[in-house]
């Protein structure tokens, strides 16, 4: 099932300005994706990271490569 | 409101409704605190302080708008770079045109062992880019140059300057706290290292808003002024070093940014050649007229392509602040008398210590009132 998290991957950012860049690259683009807040086994930061469902992870980043800095791109879960 | 508001060079006044109304829609219905939580409201809050990042970014002609920082206004912005950049024994070149929000600063680096050379100006503002280029030492770190005089209204060669720099390797950092929103502005066709830029004045923002454009690389050589928390990086009890947080600590002024935004985007709607163009406009029939009245002598360029739409002069027999009273009292003529924050560039034109009247016209100004105000000028001259 497609929205099972395994089927997820997460992109995260250094800060909130990194991610809101990257939705807006993204959107641009028309791929499918969504703003979470970072789920707490990734990390202890109080921020966001993007959604996307792992087929389209290298569609993903071809449109974020050098346009938006990326902490790492990770499995959600 | 009956007022002649000639004070714009300060601030400008009113502003327009739409960056009002975006104030109060924020508040309304976003007001999150931007990136310090995850839900709805606090993404919607950083995603409007990034939109108004952008459209600054677009507005100077710089790729990537995470190089700019917010700040409070121009003057944290100038010592982010001034006293992050300069180190004992460095040499900084600056002109004899600066406000203090640049000397103050920078007479304090000088107190810590940096050198700094004034380069004068003649007294109508201009300067000899090539006096520049031969003050340039081989520990020359930094040249700081006003874009826009706030007394006397000059430009400033600020693209031959950054092709100095740039031949030479040194950062230029800009005040362009006269200048943003009013005179085109392109980092990197002026060779522009760092931008300081404030919201409140011809970007139509509020009061509290500001930021400096940090070249790509520069970053690693300026700490921050202040650390604290961004949002971003929780875990760490050390400073980000990435843009922008390293230099936005603290809860921003969302709101302000937002109203910043719509302020930029009334001056795109509107176009800033337009603006200039009716600036333009009102000060040459102000200085034209003024020059016709006996007893009111009248400092900085005549020619309008070398000049923005803050004029200075004095009224013979009469000091600055005396006749700004008269002229508020009586005329509902609001403008500001005295040395502008910029004691050194009175010293330049020649008008310290006592100062001058500054009139500084705005997008909202009309010839009606530019009128009004040379009949006022007229009688105050001859006597009352
Ligand atoms: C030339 C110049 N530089 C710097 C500033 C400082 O701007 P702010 O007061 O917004 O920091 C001003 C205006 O006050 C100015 O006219």
């Amino acid at each position: 099932m497609m929205d099972q998290p395994e089927n997820y991957d997460v992109v995260l950012f250094n800060c909130v300005s990194h991610a809101i860049k990257a939705e807006k690259v993204l959107k641009a683009t028309g791929l499918t994706f969504k703003i979470i807040p970072v789920p707490r086994h990734i990390s202890s930061d109080c921020g966001v990271c993007l959604r996307f469902p792992r087929e389209q992870k290298g569609a993903v980043e071809a449109a974020l490569q050098g346009q938006v800095e990326v902490r790492e791109i990770r499995p959600l879960c | 409101m009956n007022f002649l508001y000639f004070d714009n060079a300060a601030t400008t006044w009113p502003k327009p409704q739409e960056m009002l109304d975006a104030m109060i829609r924020y508040q309304e219905t976003v007001g999150g605190s931007p990136g310090r939580s995850a839900h709805r409201l606090s993404i919607e809050a950083a995603r409007i302080v990034y939109d108004t990042r952008e459209a600054v970014a677009e507005l100077f002609g710089i790729d990537d708008p995470l190089r700019i920082v917010f700040t409070k206004n121009a003057t944290e912005g100038l010592n982010t770079a001034i006293q992050g950049l300069l180190r004992p024994g460095d040499h900084c070149i600056t002109s004899g045109m600066e406000h203090n929000s640049v000397m103050r600063p920078l007479r304090a680096m000088e107190a810590k062992g940096v050198d700094v050379s004034v380069i004068p100006c003649r007294d109508d503002g201009t300067l000899e880019p090539s006096d520049v280029e031969a003050a340039i030492r081989p520990r020359t770190k930094l040249i700081v140059l006003i874009h826009a005089s706030n007394i006397i209204g000059t430009l400033m060669p600020v693209r031959k300057v950054g092709a100095i720099a740039k031949r030479h390797g040194i950062p230029l950092l800009v005040d362009a706290a006269q200048t943003a929103g009013a005179i085109p502005i392109d980092v990197g066709a002026m060779n522009i290292d760092l931008l300081a830029f404030t919201g409140h004045k011809s970007l139509f923002g509020p009061q509290g808003t500001g930021g400096l454009y940090i070249r790509e690389g520069l970053d690693e050589q300026i700490p921050p002024l202040m650390m604290g928390g961004t949002g971003s990086r929780s875990e760490f009890e050390e400073q980000p070093n990435f843009m922008p947080d390293k230099y936005e600590s603290g809860t921003p002024n969302a709101i302000g940014l937002a109203g910043l935004g719509a302020g930029i985007g009334f001056l795109r709607t509107v176009g800033i050649d337009a603006i200039r163009e009716k600036e333009t406009a009102l000060t040459k029939a102000f200085l034209e007229g003024a020059g016709t009245l006996k007893g009111i002598h009248l400092y900085g360029p005549p020619d309008m392509r070398k000049r923005t739409s803050v004029v200075s002069f004095n009224i013979e027999g009469m000091s600055p602040s005396e006749a700004a009273m008269h002229l508020d009292e009586n005329y509902r003529i609001l403008c500001r008398p005295g040395l502008h924050c910029a004691p050194l560039a009175h010293r330049t034109v020649g008008t310290f210590p006592q100062g001058t009247l500054r009139f500084s016209f705005g997008y909202y100004n009309t010839l009606g009132q530019i009128q009004k105000a040379l009949k006022a000028l007229e009688k105050i001259s001859r006597g009352h």
